[in-house]
């Protein structure tokens, strides 16, 4: 048996210490400045919890109820802090478990570092109890990951972890690391990573580029912005918002670049997209100069590629080389960092200002008034709508709060209402369109931005998906403002039967329990309300509540979110009814 | 757009956990890999990857985004034929009677320039460098004097331009 001659935490000649590698584990994250982690317990990652133990004044664990919900709640504090969010698991289920939130959190490009126990080294590949290949069903849903066997690893890894979770076009890393290497000791030091020889996060900027995206907007009679996320992760937001003041631009967003500027900017034009504004999605196939800032060309965006934007000329500015000519082949690329491009572009750009093509908005933002936003609402029939139900949450939160959606006709209407001041405000699953995403975000969100009011938005059926999170909030007493829109359906699947598969409702109705006694006896407090003469101060006692609160409000059972560009149609073909 | 065969070339750090990246890239789009072959390269620690597929250009310049893209890929390059120079390798495993007893086959062996790797008294193994086609003759022309074994290694090939890498990494030396 070898003989440890070091003490624990014994400092060596090289400022370095001895101490196990669980610890080291909470050292590298309190150098990278995470203090928060979600998680939970299991076998494999033992040790690292007994740290998180010693640690507790340091560094603050929230037990979720579900791995799930740790991933979800990590990417909902990245989402509002801006910061790396951390989840930690134990091995196989705890591990898998985590798999849908690294895949959300990879196609939103959502800076996460999830550590996972793994059994000990010399069982690797033997079907130990709880192993599983989490390295081999983590790969392609992450941007790194790697299994740590060797304590000594430890911290440079871990600092890698961060370094490309944070660098570049962000995204999960998963680290695995074996119960082995958590009980080894090792002489730690740590040092940041700042770059790694084969990764280069930003490109360098082409000046040609720049001259030649110059020249295209100033010949442009119609140009039109399209933004993403891009520009809330870049930290471009002023840059825009000078961008399209110097130049009079018109500008919508895609539903993930939601509240990068004010809803109320006057160039602020409204969401593209399967069931946005239907100025912005007519008038993508009437510009002649798109500007895509920040933003990848999804199908949900595009429709049909064969006839979006053929008329236009197109300039991408866009930080992943592989987003460029995916989707969509463009005229002009700037690859780099948006705030660099804008800022380079904003040096020369003229003023300028395009009224008739601002009329076109205008005119056909009226048509979509009288046919559509009208009934949401101010509507003259009986029941609910989601849409005046958000339109009452504006009121209350006076067009501030952040905004946490989940997946389906909510998250379309939240969306297409909530009115924001403030960037980095809308919350929601985009890519991957996971239900059960709101409940566990809207916690990260809150303890992310704990200043700011947090409102999760959800259907009644993705609240069954993740609805044990209930339990994280009252036990971590995490203000945040729950209300399930309730339908009493699986409402944008049942849209979709209603509309092409003649009303075959297969599936889609849900015989819902009583959620406000499931929220009470989670001990939050809970309402619900079914009367539209009940909404404003069901709403107002919600918002003005200073602990956690549940409202449910019982919407019209089968009312429809329009406008809807059809799948594989054109975005000129968007529907209004 | 036309299929034609793309080589695609990939220096990447020395990491187990990449080549099931890349394949991951090519599972995901459904693209068969005609052969892929790994290897140490010019560069101490760099290593590098040769993946041959038949696709189109625009579906070969997005797969190479993809690969460049992850962490651990240094650079990824792809090349039609005529931009590399190219071979493959044939092992053919043989009864050792049929070379004494078939003057054919000596014959068949001279002229195909492939060479003898060792002779048993049950079997004798040869061995063929070149394109595919040449090692496809070779194959078919033993076939009828029983062949016990056959096995051809995936494409490697270089590249006639520059590939540049050891300037990439100097480069970041340098910043550093
Ligand atoms: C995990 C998951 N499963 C299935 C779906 C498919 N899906 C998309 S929207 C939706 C209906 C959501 O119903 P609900 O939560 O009640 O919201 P509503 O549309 O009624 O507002 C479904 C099933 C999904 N997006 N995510
Ligand atoms: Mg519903």
């Amino acid at each position: 048996m070898k003989i440890k001659t070091k003490k624990k935490s014994m400092t060596n000649h090289d400022n370095s210490i001895r101490i196990s590698g669980a610890e080291a584990v909470i050292r590298c994250l309190l150098e990278e400045g995470a203090d928060l982690v979600y998680g939970y317990p299991g076998g494999a990652i033992m040790p690292i919890y007994d740290e998180l133990y010693k640690y507790q004044d340091k560094l603050h664990h929230v037990l979720t109820r579900h791995e799930q919900g740790a991933a979800h709640s990590a990417q909902g504090f990245a989402r509002t802090s801006g910061k790396v969010g951390v989840a930690m698991a134990t091995s196989g289920p705890g591990a898998t478990n985590l798999v849908t939130g690294i895949a959300d959190a990879q196609i939103d490009s959502t800076p996460m570092v999830c550590i996972t126990g793994q059994v000990a080294s010399h069982l690797l590949g033997s079907d130990a109890f709880q192993e599983t290949d989490i390295i081999g069903i983590s790969t392609p849903v992450t941007k790194w990951n790697y299994q740590i066997t060797k304590a000594i690893e430890i911290p440079e890894i871990m600092a890698k972890a961060f370094y490309i979770a944070r660098t570049g076009r962000p995204g999960p890393v998963l680290i695995d690391i074996t119960k082995d290497a958590q009980f080894d000791s090792l002489d730690f030091s740590y040092k940041k990573c700042t770059g790694i020889r084969s990764y280069t996060p930003t490109a360098k900027l082409c000046n040609k580029s720049i001259e030649e995206a110059l020249e295209l907007i100033n010949q442009a009679k119609k140009p039109f912005v399209v933004w993403g996320q891009g520009v809330i992760l870049g930290n471009a937001e002023s840059e825009l918002k000078t961008f399209l003041e110097k130049s009079g631009i018109p500008a919508a967003w895609t539903i993930l670049g939601l509240s990068a500027l004010p809803t109320n900017h006057p160039m602020n034009r409204g969401m593209v997209g399967m069931h946005g504004n239907y100025a912005p999605n007519i008038l993508t196939n009437e510009c002649d100069l798109l500007i895509a800032i920040g933003m990848r060309f999804d199908d949900r965006v595009t429709g049909d590629l064969n006839t979006y934007a053929k008329q236009a000329k197109i300039i991408h500015l866009e930080l992943d080389p592989a987003e460029v000519n995916k989707n969509v082949v463009v005229d002009v690329a700037l690859i780099s960092d948006c705030k660099i491009s804008l800022q380079e572009l904003n040096k020369k750009i003229k003023t300028k200002v395009y009224p008739n093509w601002i009329k076109c908005f205008d005119d056909l933002d009226k048509i979509e008034y009288e046919k559509v936003i009208k009934y949401d609402l101010h509507p003259k029939k009986e029941g609910l709508t989601m849409g005046e139900s958000i339109e009452m949450i504006n009121k209350y939160s006076k067009n501030d709060a952040i905004i946490v959606t989940d997946v389906g006709q909510h998250q379309m209407v939240a969306c297409r209402y909530a009115k924001f001041s403030q960037t980095k405000s809308n919350v929601t699953s985009g890519g991957l369109g996971t239900m059960g995403f709101a409940l566990p975000a809207a916690i990260g969100a809150k303890m992310g931005a704990p200043r700011r009011e947090v409102v999760a938005v959800i259907g009644d059926g993705g609240y069954q998906m993740t609805i044990q999170e209930l339990g994280t909030i009252f036990q971590q007493q995490i203000a945040v403002k729950i209300v399930v829109l309730n339908n009493d359906f699986l409402g944008m699947v049942r849209q979709w039967q209603q509309l092409f598969f003649d009303k075959r409702y297969a599936s889609t109705e849900m015989v819902n329990p009583d959620f406000v006694t499931i929220a009470k006896g989670f001990r939050i407090k809970a309402k619900r309300v079914e009367k539209r003469d009940e909404l404003e101060t069901a709403i107002s006692e919600m918002i003005n509540s200073k602990e956690p609160y549940f409202l449910e409000i019982c919407v019209e059972k089968e009312d429809n979110v329009f406008p809807m560009i059809p799948s594989g149609a054109s975005v000129s073909d968007i529907r209004l009814e | 757009m036309k299929n034609i065969t793309y080589t695609i070339s990939v220096y990447a750090e020395n990491n187990v956990g990449l080549l099931n990246r890349i394949s991951a890239i090519f599972l995901k789009r459904h693209i068969n890999l005609e052969s892929f072959s790994t290897s140490a390269s010019e560069i101490p620690d760099v290593f590098r990857f040769v993946i041959v597929v038949n696709t189109d250009a625009d579906r070969v310049r997005k797969i190479v985004q993809q690969i460049e893209k992850q962490v651990d890929v240094i650079k990824a390059f792809y090349h039609t034929d005529e931009e590399t120079i190219f071979q493959e390798n044939a092992l053919y495993k043989v009864k050792s009677s049929s070379l004494f007893e078939e003057r054919h086959i000596q014959n068949i062996i001279k002229s195909s320039h492939a060479t003898i790797v060792t002779v048993s008294p049950e079997f004798f193994v040869i061995e063929l460098t070149g394109f595919r086609e040449e090692t496809e003759q070779l194959r078919k022309d033993l076939t009828p004097y029983g062949l016990l074994q056959f096995v051809r290694s995936g494409r490697i090939s270089v590249t006639k331009a520059k590939m540049g890498i050891s300037e990439i990494l100097n480069k970041f030396k340098n910043t550093k």
